[in-house]
């Protein structure tokens, strides 16, 4: 990729990011119907369509894995999630990522933060051991600070206990 | 006389709970079983035109500040047969033992441009004579409520033989918002809820900030660059800087040492928090805990030799104590459900904690040797204790359930009586109750 296709495509995630991520942690959103056409109607080498747009991970691939009460542990369906993030990020190796963890609000502020970290950690040393490079990815914990679900019941919980992965831009260098 | 009578009162409000241990413990919470000490305050003396409207002030603010307590009741100036209009007038004990006020403050104040003086005597009615000598307090015309804070705290302190606690101050998280968009903002408040002034604006989230000793510095949390990271604020520049912690980036839970020179922290790396000790003004750090699993919200001992901390190293979250120093760590919490937030209480017998079991949240005390745990509130989300100064009473956060759920300060006595809110306009969370005042 020359220099300049790849501010153009910078260009597009910078663009890109305002519509598809107005809530930054919300909004994973239905990938699945979109993809459903995406071989028929692949006309545009942008969005969703695009397997190469981080907007293609976010929707399609998911960006999101969630994890049962108090654990740090993958389901079946999270690792499936994952190896689809794992085969993007080596397909798309100027891309990198921040593996955000998310705690439900049953629980003490400080003890969420750690949680988070075991999350996030536990996503990362999944798409680690898929081959991503470990210096590609960073993680964080938000605790239980940014539900994305305002119910108090296990409908939100459970969508509000997850690991988020955010495509940031490479370095240029 | 009254001193012996009010320490009878506060020994049945310690032994209440600890003798009610055999049933219920839901039923101590609301158990009011005290019968508060009546006092009387007539309004104290303006000595001057310009005194008229802060003498009246500080008396409320006096009557407030015991009232508040639940120790204490209020005889209202309607039933007085006294006026006792002038401070230095002879008190006519038999009037006040007529309405059967075992205390009696009398105050007068003088006010000059900003300046502010007030007086105050404090009488055991029963025996017909002053308790401690008369005391004055200085200050200006705009500080009128750390005046009326100090003559209550003096008061208090006489009759309890205890520390004070209403002239001192709480750093808190403002929240506003909703839940999912939740703007959080670093404050400072009276022990009261009055004079909230913000030390941050809204925009970095921030959470659990903690008092230095002296009252003068805040640590917090803060998330402004995406990742935790620990803060120290000057409470009167309002000037904050990042604090240089271990290698990584990932620090949270800061509280300060005793002598205010080093910060005890959790730090996450590769997934797995520990306990570590920092030097505030060299950066270096030294580790405490080194268990695979997740040990926060240390706590150290009044005389700064033990620390108590959480860690679900057991499976779930649990207190342990170790030394200050780190090293082997002895488990203190038994009961049902999962225990975080350990506070060691100001006098170094208790820790308070929050508890979560069967789906609710309450507010605990136990013994540090993990004994006589009662629970003091019980919610949806009850969380983050706080000491008040004389180790009396406990401020913590509730947040209510559901889509417009939203987070208060409340108090309650050490004893589980006397809830209630801290008034605030905002949502609020996370209090840390500092010193007296000087």
């Amino acid at each position: 990729m020359t220099f300049f296709t790849k501010a153009a495509v910078i260009g597009l995630i910078i663009a890109t990011a305002g519509c598809t991520n107005p809530d930054r942690f919300g909004a994973g959103g239905d990938g699945a119907a979109a993809n459903a056409n995406a071989n028929a109607t692949f006309t545009t080498p942008t969005g969703a369509n695009d397997p190469h747009s981080p907007l293609f991970f976010n929707q399609t691939i998911g960006d999101r894995v969630l994890f049962a009460v108090d654990t740090a542990s993958l389901t079946g369906q999270g690792k499936t999630i994952l190896d689809g993030q794992a085969k993007w990020l080596l397909d798309n190796a100027d891309y990198r990522v921040i593996i955000e963890g998310h705690a439900d609000e049953q629980g003490t502020r400080e003890y969420n933060i750690g949680l988070g970290f075991r999350r996030a950690t536990a996503v990362r040393e999944y798409l680690v051991s898929k081959g991503v490079p470990a210096d590609r990815m960073r993680v964080t914990s938000y605790g239980k600070e940014r539900p994305i679900q305002v119910c108090s019941n296990e409908s939100c919980y459970a969508q509000n206990r997850r690991a988020v992965t955010v495509i940031s831009i490479a370095s240029l260098s | 006389m009254l001193k012996r009578i009010l320490m009878a009162v506060l020994a049945i409000c310690l032994a209440g709970p600890v003798l009610a241990q055999s049933g219920p413990l839901r039923l101590t919470i609301t158990d009011g079983v005290i019968e508060p000490l009546p006092f009387a305050v007539p309004s104290f003396q303006a000595e001057n035109a310009e005194a008229a409207q802060v003498a009246a002030d500080i008396t409320r603010l006096v009557a407030a500040d015991l009232s508040g307590t639940g120790l204490f009741r209020e005889i209202p100036a309607s039933a007085f047969i006294s006026a006792h209009a002038s401070f230095t007038q002879t008190v006519a004990f038999p009037d006040w033992r007529a309405i059967n006020a075992q205390a009696l403050i009398t105050g007068a104040v003088t006010v000059a441009g900003n300046q502010l003086v007030v007086k105050f005597r404090l009488y055991d009615v029963f025996s017909g004579t002053e308790m401690g000598s008369g005391l004055q307090f200085a200050g200006t015309v705009d500080g009128w409520r750390r005046m009326g804070h100090k003559v209550a705290d003096a008061a208090y302190s006489r009759i309890t033989g205890e520390g004070g606690y209403f002239d001192s101050r709480v750093v808190f998280v403002s929240e506003s918002g909703p839940k999912n968009e939740r703007q959080k903002r670093l404050a400072i408040m009276d022990y009261d809820g009055a004079n909230v002034q913000f030390l941050t604006d809204s925009s970095a989230l921030v959470l659990a900030p903690r008092f230095s000793p002296t009252g003068d510095r805040v640590l917090y949390t803060s998330l402004g660059s995406g990742f935790p990271r620990i803060n120290i604020l000057d409470v009167a520049s309002v000037g904050t800087r990042q604090l240089t912690t271990a290698e990584g980036e990932m620090a949270f839970s800061p509280r300060f040492s005793q002598d205010g020179t080093q910060v005890i922290y959790s730090l996450a790396n590769g997934g797995n928090t520990d306990i570590y000790r920092g030097d505030i003004a060299s950066g270096s750090s030294t580790r405490l805990t080194s268990a695979p699993s997740i040990e926060t919200a240390p706590s150290l001992s009044p005389d700064g030799s033990q620390i108590v901390f959480e860690s679900d190293r057991s499976g779930t979250q649990q207190l342990y104590i170790m030394s200050a120093n780190g090293g082997d760590a002895r488990r203190i919490s038994f009961g049902d459900g999962r225990y975080g937030t350990p506070v060691w209480s100001p006098r170094g017998d208790l820790i308070a904690f929050t508890k979560q079991n069967a789906g609710r949240f309450h507010i605990g005390v136990m013994r540090t040797d993990g004994s006589e745990e009662r629970l003091l509130t019980a919610s949806f989300l009850d969380e983050g204790p706080s000491w008040s100064p004389n180790g009396r009473v406990i401020m913590f956060m509730r947040e209510t359930q559901g889509a417009g759920g939203t987070s208060s300060l409340y108090s309650v006595d050490v004893s589980g009586r006397n809830l209630k809110p801290v008034p605030l306009n905002n949502g609020a969370s996370d209090p840390s109750w500092g010193p007296l005042q000087p």
